[in-house]
């Protein structure tokens, strides 16, 4: 019965979303308010019935109800029961719907919070989020309908893919969804700005806010799927640049941007086209990556639901809404006003190479995604992928600018400023950071001298980011509470944000030219060193799990003075015969231990285990740093001068009239 | 010229959605194996008998003379029970089952196939798992034709269905049997 009506209310947002795509257009077009106002009420009214259907299939997982396939096919008994919950959305069917839902509350975010819109503009919008709520409903409901049933109903379920049941899998979609469905928000602005015609700096101020709701929870979203990666799939890396990884990163990279060129439309009323171009990009790419990890085109390990039909189904989609998107921006975007002028170094000028260096990345990214893709396309024999050498020969150089620029930005003033100005106002950072540069590297040795690069370059970022902050609060008279009372949150998210980047690049740099390890066969009481630990092997023995056998390794981990004592599993599923390897992790501030366990085997001095060890100097600054971006992107949107209604541009009136009111 | 820019986009997403389309059409699933039309890995793998060593156990020498099936399979493997029933069939109707117990423990294979059968005609048990390896074992079930010069004709990813049986590779053992 649930699933009948959880069925049910999908086919009914699905005819609501229909109502709420066309009604609202008509209304706008013909200045009818009654139509527009429509469009608020069905955005509520989709995102209650989707609301029902998500809510009715997490009850049937809940409930173990084996006579609805997806459950069946998607948790076991044995399952605890967060996960049992949490498989609603680990599977192809359950994530579309969970898309779905964000999708549609999204829509009804811009019906509820969007009083201060123009209403025509609202009403374009809902419209446009319709469209895509349209396409996606019948996408789950004709090629991939979650409540379908199975009969006869089987006793037990098959498992859930146990990689998946992890606390990771718990939050790590739901924020990636947030992130790529709140690109279609921006996606929508940027759509309804080309029908309007207009794109000016009220447009841009109603955007940014929506902008932040996507790229925060994007970042959060990123950050935890690498930790995860890091300690659950048990490679002991924390970025592997699989398709699907580039796929979250590619949005992310061109939300950054479309952040950062959404100011200068709103500050100064320029780069409109360039922000208009950069949201219908991020969403695409939203899109895109979605097509990556349903149609099966690039083999990962994220792929879950390999199907061609369903691949031409999203490819339509990705054509029908990029498509439109790109030919109406060449049609309009030509004849919109760009703007105020500025001058080579001004605060404008300094963001738009921060357009074009993020845009590059991107491209980078992109082309060794979809290499491989074109090559086959070339010739079917090719069954290639391209691996990190090309990313870090081709990213690492082209992003060391960016980050350079980034402590500059902020020190520039709008319109126009001179080099001699911003220099003397970045000489303290600046002489820090080379002074750090050369002690490190004489240190270390040259050879070593690209990593102390990187960390010199995020002591440059963090330094950049306090000086932000130190330029605000000390004024005229010294350091003054009031000034620090008085800073925006903007301020604050912005000096988070970019301190974050300078943590996280300090991570990198410490991994790539510091880490250490050790793959060897060890047998208890043996001995093992790499970089700075010393690793003994304690004991081995088998334990049993809720629904899993492990074979459990102790190890004792001796660090300069320090002594500590680390676990790793190798456990094996019997429900679906799986295997995973849960890693024993030491974490400190300077760096993690990291030994996993492997396979039995034998080399000279008999049988023994598989034993990998690795010393991660800073790995926790790559996370951090993340959550830090993350905390700066919600410092802004707390901003309250997004809450206040935006500055409404009007014609001045000729002189002599006065207003009416 | 200005307006050219403004263009560009549109075209360029044009030429990615022919692409994309384009690589719809491929199976990433149909893995090229490096071992069709090569002679089969050497390997030597003890047998999963209750005695020391294992009993007779089995080698790549012995895939001669007559073209058998290597069959790679264990006891922790979800599609195996249902694999099973085809396998009986198969050495049912004459055609030779080699098998491999691929990372088993031989008392779990024994136990195996004490409760559904044995089919086999002969069994190794690769319990470190290099044997498969060399195969190219990407998973539990995998199942080689190898021809009567020991040579790797046909490879099938997952468990045998009675369709593929009956379809492509009884066909296939057919005309290896016919081939002089």
């Amino acid at each position: 019965m649930l699933a009948e009506i959880g069925h049910f209310a999908l086919i009914l947002a699905l005819l609501v979303a229909a109502a709420q795509a066309v009604l609202p257009m008509l209304g706008a077009a013909r200045g009818d308010a009654a139509l527009m106002a429509f469009g608020r009420s069905a955005a509520g009214l989709q995102a209650l019935l989707i609301s029902i259907a998500f809510a009715a299939l997490m009850i049937l997982f809940g409930q173990a109800d084996f006579s609805v396939a997806l459950v069946a096919n998607h948790s076991a008994l044995s399952q605890p029961l967060p996960y049992r919950l949490a498989a609603t959305w680990g599977n192809h069917e359950g994530s579309m719907l969970l898309w779905v839902l964000v999708l549609a509350i999204y829509g009804a975010g811009i019906a509820r919070f969007g009083d201060n819109l123009r209403a025509t503009l609202q009403a374009r919008i809902l419209a446009i989020q319709a469209m895509i709520s349209v396409a996606f409903l019948a996408f789950a409901l004709f090629t991939s309908n979650p409540f379908a049933r199975l009969s006869p109903a089987p006793l037990d379920g098959a498992e859930l893919n146990p990689l998946l049941q992890d606390p990771g899998l718990v939050f790590h979609p739901p924020l990636l969804y947030l992130g790529y469905v709140g690109f279609s928000v921006t996606f929508s602005f940027a759509v309804a700005a080309l029908m309007e015609g207009r794109a000016d700096p009220a447009w841009a101020r109603w955007m940014r806010p929506w902008v932040l709701a996507a790229w925060v929870p994007l970042t959060c979203g990123i950050t935890l799927g690498s930790f995860w990666a890091y300690y659950e799939l048990g490679w002991g890396g924390w970025w592997f640049w699989d398709p699907v990884e580039n796929a979250s990163f590619m949005p992310w990279l061109l939300g950054t941007a479309l952040l950062h060129s959404a100011i200068v439309t709103e500050k100064r009323g320029a780069l409109a086209g360039w922000t208009i171009l950069l949201a219908i990009l991020a969403f695409s790419l939203s899109l895109i990556g979605t097509f990556l990890v349903r149609s099966g085109i690039l083999t990962s390990v994220h792929a879950f639901a390999v199907d061609p039909e369903r691949g031409v189904f999203i490819l339509a989609m990705i054509i029908g809404a990029t498509g439109t998107a790109l030919g109406l921006f060449a049609m309009r975007a030509p004849q919109m006003k760009s703007g105020a002028l500025f001058g080579s170094v001004s605060r404008e000028s300094g963001l738009t190479i921060n357009n074009l260096i993020l845009m590059a990345l991107t491209a980078v990214v992109f082309l060794g995604t979809f290499y491989p893709v074109i090559m086959e396309a070339v010739n079917p024999a090719n069954k290639i992928s391209v691996g990190p050498p090309y990313y870090n020969l081709v990213f690492a150089p082209l992003s060391v600018p960016l980050l350079l620029l980034v402590t500059v930005g902020p020190m520039l003033a709008w319109k126009r400023d001179d080099a001699g100005t911003v220099g003397r106002k970045l000489l303290v950072p600046a002489a820090f950071a080379v002074a750090l540069f050369a002690g490190l590297s004489l240190w270390l040795g040259l050879d070593k001298a690209s990593s102390a690069f990187g960390l010199a370059l995020g002591a440059w970022l963090i330094l950049g980011a306090g000086l932000v902050l130190a330029r605000r609060w000390w004024g005229a008279g010294g350091f003054s509470w009031r000034l620090v009372r008085t800073t925006p949150a903007a301020t604050v998210g912005l000096a988070l944000a970019h301190a974050g980047i300078g943590v996280t690049t300090a991570g990198i740099s410490a991994m790539s030219g510091f880490a250490a390890e050790k793959i060897l066969v060890m047998r208890p009481g043996e001995t093992a060193e790499a970089g700075p630990l010393a690793v003994t092997m304690l004991g081995a023995e088998e334990v049993d799990g809720p629904n899993y056998r492990a074979l459990r390794a102790r190890f004792a981990v001796r660090q300069g003075g320090g002594e500590s004592s680390l676990v790793s599993e190798r456990r094996l599923y019997s429900v679906s015969g799986n295997q995973t390897t849960e890693a024993g992790i030491g974490v400190s501030i300077a760096g993690n231990q990291y030994v996993a366990i492997g396979d039995v085997q034998s080399d000279a001095r008999g049988q023994g285990l598989v034993v990998r060890i690795y010393w991660h100097p800073l790995v926790g600054w790559i996370w951090f740093g993340g959550l830090l971006m993350a905390m700066g992107g919600a410092a802004s949107l707390a901003d309250r001068r997004f809450r206040i209604g935006a500055p409404q541009v009007r014609a001045p009136l000729a002189r002599g009239l006065v207003p009416a009111e | 010229m200005k307006r050219l820019i403004f263009i560009l986009p549109i075209i360029a997403f044009a030429g990615l959605a022919a692409f994309l389309g384009f690589g719809l059409t491929q199976d990433p699933k149909e893995l090229p194996s490096q071992l069709i039309d090569r002679p089969l890995p050497e390997f030597a793998l003890p047998g999963i008998a209750d005695e020391p060593g294992g009993g007779p156990g089995l080698s790549s020498a012995s895939f001669r003379g007559e073209p058998r099936l290597l069959n790679v399979w264990a006891s922790w493997c979800a599609a195996c029970p249902q694999e099973h029933p085809v396998l009986e069939r198969i050495a049912a109707e004459g055609f030779p089952v080699y098998g491999i117990a691929w990372k088993d423990k031989p008392e779990d294979s024994r136990a195996f196939l004490a409760r559904y059968g044995n089919p086999y005609a002969g069994m190794g048990s690769d319990f470190p798992g290099r044997t498969a390896i060399d195969l190219g074992v990407t998973g539990a079930p995998e199942t080689f034709v190898v021809d009567r010069h020991g040579r790797v004709r046909f490879k099938q990813i997952g468990p045998i269905s009675p369709e593929v049986w009956e379809q492509q590779i009884r066909p296939l053992m057919q005309q290896l049997r016919a081939e002089a």
